[in-house]
């Protein structure tokens, strides 16, 4: 069924489409709107589920391990200082091997206090081994959450479903609502099979000499390079069951271009309406959307960007005293692979608007360099 | 593609004005995109929403600087604000208000202006409070017959989907504020 409905309902939609048994929240900013739906939904006993309050963000997170260790389908919700909070846990839930699935609104980090959209708040959950899903449009974030609980329970490792503070979460735009029937089709109960049971006890996480530790790791790393493979192999799946096909990289008019930018999250969306605006003048420019950071899609990124001329990364992030994350993360795809220079521009931090002009003048800043002659370029900022 | 800025002020409705417009423009299988000014809202403050409509999908988005119409639901802004603001030549500006349209003329002559006296008809149908009329569903009904991107019947059925309370008086200030545009 279509309806108009903003980003952070599209969230809720979908928890509520994958039959979540516990949503455990933090209910006060900075939360959203995500889990006061579902906390409605619940209310109102459209989903069976258990609906818990917690005083904090690193509790919400706690409670998640609990629910999910104990084998139930485990959601929750947050932004920016709220999943700084959850750091700490976001590793045990990981190496746990917990299929979780988190929202984050992406908001900046204060100070100075703030709500708008940036992305170091997730970026900065790199390392956790979280998988993180980057999302540009109300039905890709709807529909992130369903394929993010299978890949979830399929190599056990939890997902982050990332969208931009405002320009997606308060955005309203028509979403296909799929029918619960096709979903329970695609994403069947969730079946744990190391849950908690009283009858059959054990203990997980307990302490690990040396001898063993890093195997455990090894696990981990061997279950993302498997999630990329499920990731890949459900994209069609999805797409079969659903009509819409989600692939870790998303190239646009990138076979024949010679800039292509790099860009994630709703500024991918507007660089390509502003590709189309250059192609239109007859600018040989592509785009590059990356939904994936992790697992992180290497093979698809050499790809689109083999026969680019020069590559261009808007970050919408910085890792002070370094540059962009993105850009380090490109770049790092292509040491060894391609000579192709690399330009990293930051954009857009603290929801400053990055316009189709904004892309526009970055590539033409970019036609006048041979080569990058800065680390990285501040875009649109006061001298 | 056609961008449209809404001017209201905190508490009127104005962004679900915006919302419920979008929910009729996508029952016509157009593409829509609707969104508030980005951040904190207050009662009784200027605010602002947006909305996009397209026949094809809608990849911009970055927030409209340059209208191609507004939206003017409480007209007490138009003396507080710039409401023309980055306003394209030729836009159509709706005002609630019970003045006639050359009462406003003063707003710009590349301008065409229509007004509705929403605030009057939502009194009629005892839509929120004597002091703070809920005037969003009248000024609806009137965007149909001053723009072709959406049907009456579209905006009657949203508003009754829509609001939380009373549809079958929230649908009839709709139809009456459509009957009464001046400027047409």
């Amino acid at each position: 069924m279509k309806k108009v409905i903003m980003g952070n309902h599209a969230i809720s939609y979908g928890a509520t489409l994958s039959r979540v048994q516990v949503i455990a929240a933090y209910p006060i900013t900075p939360q959203t709107q995500v889990v006061e739906l579902l906390s409605e939904i619940v209310a109102d006993q459209k989903l069976k589920a258990e609906f818990i309050k917690v005083e904090s963000e690193h509790s919400a997170m706690a409670a998640c391990i609990g629910a999910s260790s104990a084998g139930a389908r485990a959601f929750t919700a947050t932004s920016a200082q709220g999943l700084a909070l959850m750091h700490e846990l976001l590793h045990w839930a990981a190496g746990a091997r917990l299929p979780i699935v988190m929202a984050d609104i992406n908001r900046a980090m204060a100070p100075p206090w703030t709500i708008w959209t940036d992305q170091n708040d997730s970026l900065s959950q790199r390392d956790t081994g979280w998988m993180q899903f980057y999302c540009q449009s109300n039905q890709e974030v709807l529909d992130s959450v369903i394929m993010a609980y299978k890949v979830a329970e399929k190599v056990l490792m939890p997902v982050m479903i990332v969208l931009d503070a405002f320009s997606l979460s308060h955005t309203y735009e028509t979403v296909d609502v799929p029918d619960q029937a096709l979903v329970d089709k695609y994403l069947p109960p969730l079946d744990y099979k190391y849950r908690l049971d009283v009858n059959d006890p054990h203990t997980y996480g307990g302490l690990t000499t040396p001898d063993w530790y890093m195997e455990f790791r090894i696990k981990m790393h061997e279950a993302m390079d498997q999630a990329l493979v499920e990731i890949k192999k459900d994209a069609a799946e999805f797409e079969k069951v659903f009509g819409r096909r989600y692939d870790p990289v998303e190239p646009y008019m990138v076979d024949d271009a010679d800039i292509v930018l790099v860009t994630s999250g709703t500024a991918a969306s507007t660089a390509r309406f502003a590709v189309d605006q250059m192609r239109k003048k007859g600018k040989k420019v592509g785009n590059l959307r990356m939904r994936l950071l992790r697992p992180f899609p290497f093979a698809d990124v050499r790809e689109h960007l083999k026969n680019a001329k020069k590559v261009v990364v808007i970050d919408r992030d910085i890792s002070y005293g370094y540059h962009g994350i993105w850009a380090q993360e490109v770049k790092s795809a292509l040491y060894g692979h391609s000579k192709v220079p690399v330009f990293n521009y930051i954009a857009g931090l603290g929801g400053r608007d990055i316009f189709p002009e904004t892309i526009m003048n970055i590539v033409a800043d970019v036609k006048k360099m041979k080569r990058p002659e800065q680390d990285l370029y501040w875009v649109e900022v006061k001298k | 593609m056609v961008e449209i800025r809404f001017h209201g002020r905190g508490g009127q409705g104005t962004v679900i004005a915006s919302k419920i417009l979008a929910d009729a423009v996508s029952k016509e299988d157009k593409y829509v995109q609707a969104f508030p000014q980005f951040g904190v809202e207050r009662r009784g403050a200027p605010v602002f929403a947006f909305i996009r409509i397209d026949d094809q999908p809608i990849y911009n988005r970055s927030k409209i600087i340059a209208p191609d119409h507004i939206i003017v639901v409480d007209p007490s802004l138009i003396d507080a604000i710039d409401v023309t603001e980055g306003l394209k030549k030729g836009a159509k500006i709706l005002i609630n208000s019970a003045r006639k349209p050359k009462d406003f003329k003063y707003l710009g002559k590349k301008f065409q202006i229509f007004t509705v006296d929403a605030t009057e008809i939502a009194l009629k149908y005892k839509l929120g409070s004597k002091a703070a009329p809920i005037v969003n569903t009248a000024i609806l009904g009137a965007v149909p017959r001053i723009f072709d991107f959406v049907q009456l019947e579209s905006i009657v059925t949203s508003v009754r989907e829509g609001v939380p309370v009373n549809p079958d008086d929230n649908a009839a200030a709709a139809r009456e504020a459509y009957e009464s545009v001046k400027g047409v």
